[in-house]
């Protein structure tokens, strides 16, 4: 049975649409939200299993992709437990509505939300687990709970000990408590504490599972031959020669390509090898991203939609006694995870199971389901751990999960679903490039008194099932995140930020701090400008402005002291910095760089960091290090190209990522902080390409506007 | 075929030019050897054939005749190897896809150089890409898998 075309753009959108409540939620709304009622504890027993060994399992409603919440979350939970640590073992949980995160309203990872929105209902589990083993105890030994001990897994009362795994199955049968206090944050024991990861036994030795992994027998393994440009579309295929390739066992269309099934993976790439395709060109040529960036440059010089507007621009850039213009610019980037793309499905009879990495399990489930014409929760979701996500695994349009579910139901059999490398690169789904034009004009001590930041870029919400939630009056709050509610701008008398949402046939998506990576890029390289332009420090001069905001002002003192900015660098380096603001936490950078045989090198990041209350001081540590080497690949190397639709490069040759010896050494200094928790896996990405791009103008007097940073 | 793996001898049956990396995956199971790239250039799927490392995703099986193979299942059962252990000591994996490939290659550097520098290090691991960015914990882990190694810490 195929597919028709309507019933596989329906799919193609499936998932999200109705359960969603609000994935981005804009600061100022935040901050006006009312307050709601405190949510009804949880279910524990869907959390948290307590084994007759003693075995504390804690079942995660986030996804594990290397940011470490495989160890936090299980670190909220045995706060409130009092368990043995060395017992604690997580496992992620199955797609079902229990585990919908507690803001966003789906199963999800993203957003650098999930230790911040777990925080009360992970730690209430654990509060609410222990106060059922005690009471087993108590009854057992008739005692009041109130007058039990709880200390590392073991309820106590006089000589009366039991441990969990002895009270948990009379535990089981009681009714969870209505209530229950949580400790103070001075009794904390763990939560704060460095704590080394859980998944590490697993992952050193080769026994971790990613989806890659899955084996079982029956299982075979396609892969799919795709349009090669983006716009493109599948005339006519002919598979003979693919089937004469030993091991290959069918071949069938796709919605817009042809899969070819074998034993195993190396047969079915080979078997791909050996198609004839025929593909229709893109209408119109296809996108040229040379052509496509000279387009946002004009676009860019009229203002787009209105952001945010105070005063009158033109009055006030008219009466500057100094006026700057800049371009700054950003290409398309893949996320380029280690483990490619795959999805694995199995159909069964009115079922459907699904093994992949994925970010987005209500979503993918939701897809699976509308094709398959059966209702969400007979599609199972297994999610073993995820080899990096950055944004790629949590896509909207469940590109890999729906392919894969047609694929599968092509074929007859269970089917494994593996992208090549290449296939991974070319398959769309980029952060997208962005143009900024931004006119600022300076008073006479040099401070900006107006600032236009035209904004042009593809929206990632648009056309997804998040539109009507995330894009408000046509405006996609995450293409201009950072820039309204920049602390820069806000005695700024006369200020526009606009945005123009250009389309274009590429897909695009969230990529590890998303808006954030241009709009840092543009706003403190513009600031870094002005502060030259009026002849001050950098540093100084961002002092000045911030003024009025403490927290930034203390954590860009705190980096610059740390990085010893008052001393100069040794000879032939020099210092620049950056500060942002992004998922509710605020990251200030230094970087030390230098210029060997021409190109940059970068030596010492000091990164200052303030994330609210801290759960694991390591994991924050880990996630500030790999932030700034996924942003110095931005910054020095990533860089996709189209030609006629087509994108140029392919694999790690041509799509340069930071390596070993790129990579500089990093400091990371926590702030002591009793702001409400933010997010740490994606915060600490946007700043390092400005803080580079300002150091090498220290050193060259060569202001780079362009991403990735080429000297000239 | 005959291919000697982590000390046993298997019988294989793969075309000559079908990669190790999909033999040992595909064929027999061994999954803790990654696919990244499929060119050699991320070093994922790095493997011992008699010790030195080589990218097994490019290394077609009937190239390996009698040379033993060791991938990351063969470096212990338990992770009681120096370096294994000095991975879980620096805390180094985060999503944990590209760390087999880290290892099996620091196990090879630290048999030719027990006590790196960090240039060496960065020499012999700039094939082996990490896109969460474990890098500076690496460098920890492999001064420490020296030291461990040496029977000299803790």
């Amino acid at each position: 049975m195929t597919l028709t075309r309507r019933e596989l753009l329906r799919s193609s959108m499936a998932g999200a649409a109705g359960l969603v409540i609000a994935f981005h939620v804009p600061k100022a709304a935040m901050a006006a939200a009312p307050k709601p009622a405190a949510p009804p504890l949880p279910t524990p027993n869907a959390f948290v299993r307590i084994g007759t060994d003693d075995s504390v399992t804690v079942l995660l409603s986030h996804s594990e992709m290397g940011q470490g919440i495989w160890t936090g979350l299980a670190m909220l939970i045995a706060e409130e437990l009092e368990c043995d640590w060395s017992k604690v073992r997580s496992e992620h949980a199955p797609a079902a509505p229990v585990y919908a995160h507690a803001v966003f309203g789906i199963q999800m990872t993203g957003g650098s939300s999930t230790t911040w929105s777990e925080f009360d209902r992970y730690r209430n589990v654990g509060a609410m687990a222990k106060d059922m083993l005690v009471r087993a105890a108590a009854a057992r030994w008739k005692v009041a709970p109130g007058s039990c001990k709880v200390a590392n897994g073991i309820v106590s009362h006089g000589k009366d000990q039991a441990s969990f795994g002895q009270l948990t199955e009379a535990a089981a049968k009681l009714t969870p408590p209505k209530t229950v206090t949580l400790k103070d944050p001075k009794d904390w024991k763990i939560i704060g504490t460095p704590t080394r990861r859980i998944d590490s036994p697993e992952k050193i030795t080769g026994r971790a599972t990613f989806g890659m992994d899955i084996q079982f027998a029956g299982l075979r393994t396609a892969v799919v031959a795709r349009p090669p440009a983006f716009g493109g579309k599948l005339v006519k295929f002919d598979g003979a020669a693919a089937l004469k390739v030993p091991g290959v066992e069918q071949v069938v269309p796709t919605a817009n390509g042809v899969a070819v099934i074998a034993k195993h993976f190396w047969a079915a790439k080979l078997g791909r090898d050996a198609l004839v395709v025929e593909w229709a060109a893109p209408e119109g040529g296809g996108v040229d991203t040379t052509k496509l960036l000279a387009g946002f440059r004009e676009t860019a010089k009229k203002p787009g939609m209105t952001v945010k507007e105070k005063g009158k621009i033109d009055d006030g850039l008219a009466a500057a006694k100094t006026r700057l213009e800049a371009v700054y610019e950003v290409p398309y980037l893949a996320h380029a995870p280690m483990e490619p793309l795959n999805c694995t499905v199995k159909i069964g009879d009115g079922t459907c199971e699904i093994w992949t990495g994925t970010q987005f399990q209500t979503g993918d489930q939701g897809a699976a389901a509308r094709i398959l014409g059966i209702a969400p929760d007979k599609v199972t979701i297994h999610t073993p751990f995820l080899g990096g996500g950055f944004g790629r695994r949590a896509n909207p349009a469940s590109d890999f999960v729906a392919e894969a579910v047609i694929v599968a139901k092509a074929a007859g059999v269970p089917v494994k679903v593996v992208w090549t490398r290449e296939d991974d690169m070319r398959g769309g789904y980029y952060r997208p490039a962005y143009v900024h034009r931004i006119q600022t004009g300076l008073d006479d001590k040099g401070k900006p008194v107006a600032w236009d930041h035209v904004v042009v870029g593809q929206s990632i919400i648009a056309g997804t099932p998040f539109e009507p939630m995330m894009v408000k009056h046509g405006i996609d709050g995450t293409s201009v995140e950072g820039l309204a509610e920049s602390p820069y701008l806000e005695g700024t008398g006369a200020m526009r930020v606009s945005l123009h949402s250009p389309k274009t046939p590429v897909t695009v998506l969230w990529w590890r701090s998303v808006g954030n990576t241009h709009t840092a890029f543009a706003m403190e390289g513009m600031i870094d400008e002005v502060a030259h332009a009026a002849g001050q420090d950098p540093l100084a001069y961002r002092m000045e402005l911030l003024k009025d905001k403490p927290r930034h002002a203390a954590l860009l003192k705190m980096a610059a002291d740390k990085a010893s900015w008052s001393t100069p660098p040794a000879p032939g380096r020099a210092r620049g910095l950056a500060i942002h603001e992004s998922f509710g936490s605020i990251v200030a950078q230094v970087a030390e760089v230098s210029v060997e045989h021409g190109e940059i090198r970068v030596h010492q990041v000091t990164c200052a960091v303030d994330c609210g209350t801290v759960v694991n001081p390591m994991g924050i540590e880990a996630q500030i290090q790999g932030s700034i080497a996924f942003g110095l690949s931005a910054a020095l190397h990533g860089k996709l190209t189209l030609v006629d639709g087509r994108v140029e490069q392919s694999n790690f040759h041509d799509y340069q990522v930071l390596r070993m010896y790129e990579m500089p050494k990093v400091s990371v200094h926590i702030m002591a902080s009793k702001a409400k928790m933010g997010g740490i896996g994606e915060p600490a990405t946007a700043p390092i390409a400005p803080a580079i791009a300002n150091a090498v103008f220290a050193l060259t007097k060569q202001r780079l506007r362009t991403l990735p940073l080429r000297l000239a | 075929m005959k291919l000697d793996i982590n000390g046993s001898v298997r019988e294989v049956d793969a075309t000559p030019d079908m990669p190790l990396l999909w033999v040992l995956r595909d064929v027999l199971g061994f999954t803790g050897t990654k696919f990244g790239c499929g060119m050699a250039q991320c070093g994922a799927c790095t493997v011992h054939l008699d010790g030195q490392p080589v990218r097994a995703c490019v290394t077609p099986v009937s190239t390996i005749g009698t040379r033993k193979v060791r991938t990351i299942e063969g470096l212990s059962s338990d992770g009681a190897h120096p370096v294994q252990r000095a991975w879980v000591e620096a805390d180094v994996v985060q999503c944990g896809y590209c760390q087999s490939g880290q290892i099996m290659t620091t196990v090879a550097l630290l048999a030719a150089k027990p006590d790196p520098t960090d240039a060496e290090i960065d020499a012999a691991l700039s094939g082996n890409i990490c896109r969460c960015g474990t890098y500076v914990r690496i460098r920890e882990a492999v001064h420490l898998a020296a030291k461990l190694s040496r029977g000299g810490a803790k």
